[in-house]
């Protein structure tokens, strides 16, 4: 810092000057703790190279969006991560690594910071839908070790669906690509995906490889259960990793 | 101003004359018809929110927001009423006329957030051993009793010391009256309704789910406006000082509170779905949103549970163990090195992610540089003893200081370990960072805290000396082998978890499923929560020997500082 040319002996006394002059002291401390921010953050938004060039990452579906925004609701991220690691025994456990790519429209991230539990970038599609609403509703009675809580509210909760427009318009403002039909038709996208035999040629056109069925088992009602399970089935399966070159995005 | 006065207020204020007390030609301030005012509409617009809102938690805080701003009109109110014409005097007879009322309620509440915080680490600490205590309802499982209990311990229990310690800090130092009449209860106040709404946003299912920054952008807007009073009756106070130069702790406080509002802001920028909402997006996504949560994330710890807390060493040491600050250069240096390198450190948070490699590599630097200026800190506190080694033997109090700096200096050693990528590269994921976080926030967090509490109550209440030396003692000795139990657990599980997870049979196969890793953990969970319980045992010890102190009679001189010297100046 430009304090540290300064000749030996006036350092300490130019220091009295911070000491005796509040605004001054406050300001010097404002400067000295806004440059590490603004080195690290601001170049991740115009280097293009921060976010791989991939194809195949579409928004959440809204089924998905309010699984995933119960998937927030609990605090999943408390015990399992979704950011796989470019580390050997990572990728043969969970596969490819996770890029910046998958979870672009993600607000807010769930890359997580602990393991409780495993990772989930990449379950979608790993396991039955019949294998995760047992797993959500009674853990131990498909993994006994396991120290999981029990969420058997989720498949007797119906989901609340009056906002789910409102929800993508406001992702909308702030940049998630969700066009004026996929709002006008969020309502009845939510519903056609949580029905098996509803008309889903919009729902996919919209939503390219959204998966339509009934994933809490109860045709009924829409759960909280269908849309968290809607969400995990379709973490992680978006790029086509036969396709996608590592070496192209190489940072 | 006297035009803006209240007209209900002047009219309450001239029938209710209490014998005793001068009232003439007494008026109301702008601050309290002001704030009176804003209260009295803020209500009404939450009964509005509540009124039309769909979802029933955020109708349950529109209401208990309505209900708090009714109060706090009432209270203004009936404060004017009982109160003399004049304002409190900033000084009397020459001396400072100390406003400790504030501080008071941050103590108390400090201690019992502390008390709940912990309870809630030992419950989801047994929940991860026997996990039927999560008992399959959504109020009591894992995933919102962990926010609960971060938030409880850092926010609400750490919260309350910082703004206690530096109230009375600030006062000290400059020989001022706080300034502000109404101000500094707004933030104390202010402050611990953030609290109740965030914890009960949690059972709730109302959070961010950004790791330290869960509550929902109501209570974040609700925060800033308290926060930034609080930077304006800290500034405010610094201008009445007696004294030229400004005490090092202040600096230190100073930049806790510039900073952390930067930090809240930044990370915390979101939209509303609606006003008639909970729900918000946050503006940044995926891998920005990562970088800003950690740039938060880490200072949080940096700022909040790091300058924060040494501003509090720096005030305490020196004045129980009656001893100056060892270095006036070395706090001058470690001061700036500390707040601009820690800024940098985030990134140590996404090692190996999908943030770009140079972000990485600037975080792990910058953290590895940081082991230098935290331990000058280290060693300007633990140094202020020299001549005064002695008093560890006899005092307590000063012996729970010493080791909370050496819990200092060893939890900074280890976090920059912790940032080599290599390092991190096992560790990340695991309970050793609960570990290293846990040996940070009990053994320094907490330790500095009960002893700057055992000094103050004491000072605050003019009693001669804590009702019971050797139950602090007790508290000392339950409580740091509580600690042992917690991070030698949390060092064995997170290693051990680690090695699993990369373990190779020798044809080549991953050795261990996840859920047999899982399954390993279970003794140290066990021993991890027998930790747990010892440090909440010392906690409740605590409690009873504050309100003991409390219930004593007051010393007949109640001067303090003729026990407690003016402290030196750091030069």
């Amino acid at each position: 810092m430009a304090e540290a040319a300064a000749p030996k002996k006036s350092l300490w006394a130019k220091h009295a000057f911070l000491e005796r002059n509040s605004i001054w002291l406050m300001i010097g401390i404002l400067l000295v703790v806004a440059i590490g921010g603004l080195v690290e953050i601001v170049p991740l938004f115009y280097l293009k190279s921060t976010i791989e060039k991939v194809s195949g990452v579409r928004p959440w579906s809204p089924l998905e969006l309010a699984g995933r925004n119960i998937y927030v609701r609990e605090g999943c991220y408390n015990c399992h991560s979704q950011m796989i690691r470019p580390l050997r025994d990572e990728v043969e456990r969970y596969g490819h690594y996770s890029l910046a790519a998958e979870s672009m429209y993600d607000r807010p991230f769930q890359w997580g910071s602990k393991r409780t539990g495993p990772d989930l970038a990449r379950v979608g599609n790993k396991y039955s839908d019949e294998w995760q609403r047992q797993h959500l509703a009674d853990p131990r009675s498909v993994v006994p070790g396991s120290i999981m809580p029990g969420y058997p509210f989720l498949a007797q909760t119906p989901l609340k669906t009056y906002e789910i427009a409102d929800d993508m318009k406001v992702n909308a403002v702030l940049g998630v690509p969700y066009s004026e039909a996929m709002i006008a038709e969020a309502l009845a996208d939510l519903k056609a995906q949580a029905t098996p035999d509803a008309d889903g040629d919009g729902l996919t056109e919209r939503y390219p490889g959204a998966q339509q069925r009934d994933f809490d088992g109860n045709p009924k009602v829409i759960s909280e259960a269908d849309a968290l399970i809607a969400y995990l089935q379709a973490l992680g399966t978006m790029v086509d990793f036969k396709l996608y070159d590592d070496k192209a995005n190489i940072r | 101003m006297t035009q803006l006065h209240s007209s209900a207020g002047e009219g309450r204020g001239s029938g209710a004359t209490e014998p005793g007390v001068d009232q003439s030609g007494k008026k109301m301030t702008f601050g309290e018809g002001g704030l009176a005012f804003v209260f009295a509409v803020l209500s009404l617009s939450c009964i509005t929110v509540a009124a039309k809102t769909h979802d029933a938690a955020y109708a349950f805080h529109a209401y208990l927001s309505a209900f708090a701003s009714l109060a706090a009109v009432f209270v203004i109110l009936n404060r004017y009423v009982d109160r003399p014409a004049a304002l409190p005097a900033r000084e009397i007879d020459g001396k400072p006329n100390y406003n400790f009322g504030p501080v008071k309620f941050a103590t108390i509440a400090a201690m019992f957030w502390g008390i709940a915080g912990f309870l809630v680490g030992v419950i989801i600490a047994f929940q991860l051993a026997f996990p039927w205590l999560n008992l399959d309802l959504p109020w009591t499982a894992f995933g919102r009793l962990r926010p609960l209990h971060t938030s409880a311990v850092i926010f609400a229990f750490g919260g309350n010391v910082l703004i206690g310690t530096s109230f009375y800090v600030v006062q000290r130092t400059s020989r001022a009256r706080l300034a502000g009449y109404l101000a500094p209860w707004f933030v104390v106040l202010g402050y611990n309704f953030f609290i109740v709404i965030a914890g009960t946003g949690y059972l709730l299912g109302i959070t961010q789910s950004k790791e330290y920054a869960e509550p929902e952008w109501y209570a974040d807007l609700w925060l800033t406006v308290v926060w930034v009073t609080y930077l304006l009756v800290y500034l405010a106070t610094l201008w009445r000082r007696q004294e030229p130069h400004i005490y090092v702790a202040n600096w230190f406080y100073l930049a806790f509170i510039v900073t952390i509002a930067m930090l809240h802001l930044g990370n915390n920028a979101s939209i509303p779905v609606s006003v008639f909402s909970p729900k918000s997006y946050i503006v940044w996504s995926g891998v920005q949103d990562a970088m800003v949560q950690w740039w938060y994330g880490h200072n949080a710890v940096g700022f909040f549970l790091t300058a924060g807390f040494l501003a509090i060493m720096y005030y305490f040491i020196p004045k129980r163990a009656d001893r100056p600050v060892y270095s006036y250069r070395l706090s001058i240096i470690h001061f700036w090195a500390l707040i601009f390198i820690y800024i940098w450190a985030g990134p140590h948070h996404l090692h190996y992610t999908a943030l770009p490699d140079w972000a990485q590599t600037l975080g792990m630097t910058f953290s590895i540089i940081l082991w230098m200026p935290s331990w000058g800190g280290m060693i300007n506190g633990l140094m202020t003893l020299s001549g005064a080694w002695d008093k560890l033997r006899t005092d307590p109090v000063l012996r729970m200081m010493v080791v909370s700096v050496a819990f200092y200096g060893m939890s900074t050693f280890e976090g920059p370990l912790m940032s080599v990528k290599s390092v991190n590269s096992l560790s990340h994921y695991t309970d050793w960072t609960i570990g290293h976080v846990h040996s940070g926030a009990l053994g320094w967090v907490a330790y500095i805290s009960f002893g700057a509490i055992y000094c103050l109550v004491p000072w605050l209440w003019q009693k001669r000396e804590l009702y019971s030396l050797r139950l602090v003692n007790w508290h000392f000795w339950i409580s740091t082998i509580g600690i042992v139990f917690y991070i030698s657990a949390m060092w064995v599980a997170g290693i051990l978890q680690g090695l699993m997870w990369r373990a190779y049979t020798s044809l080549g196969f991953l050795e261990y499923s996840f859920i047999e890793t899982v399954e390993a953990m279970h003794p140290f969970y066990i021993i991890r929560a027998v930790g747990g319980v010892l440090f909440l045992v010392g906690g409740l010890i605590m409690a009873f020997n504050i309100f003991m102190t409390i219930r004593q009679p007051e010393t007949a001189e109640a001067d303090t500082g003729a026990r407690n010297p003016s402290l030196v100046p750091a030069e």
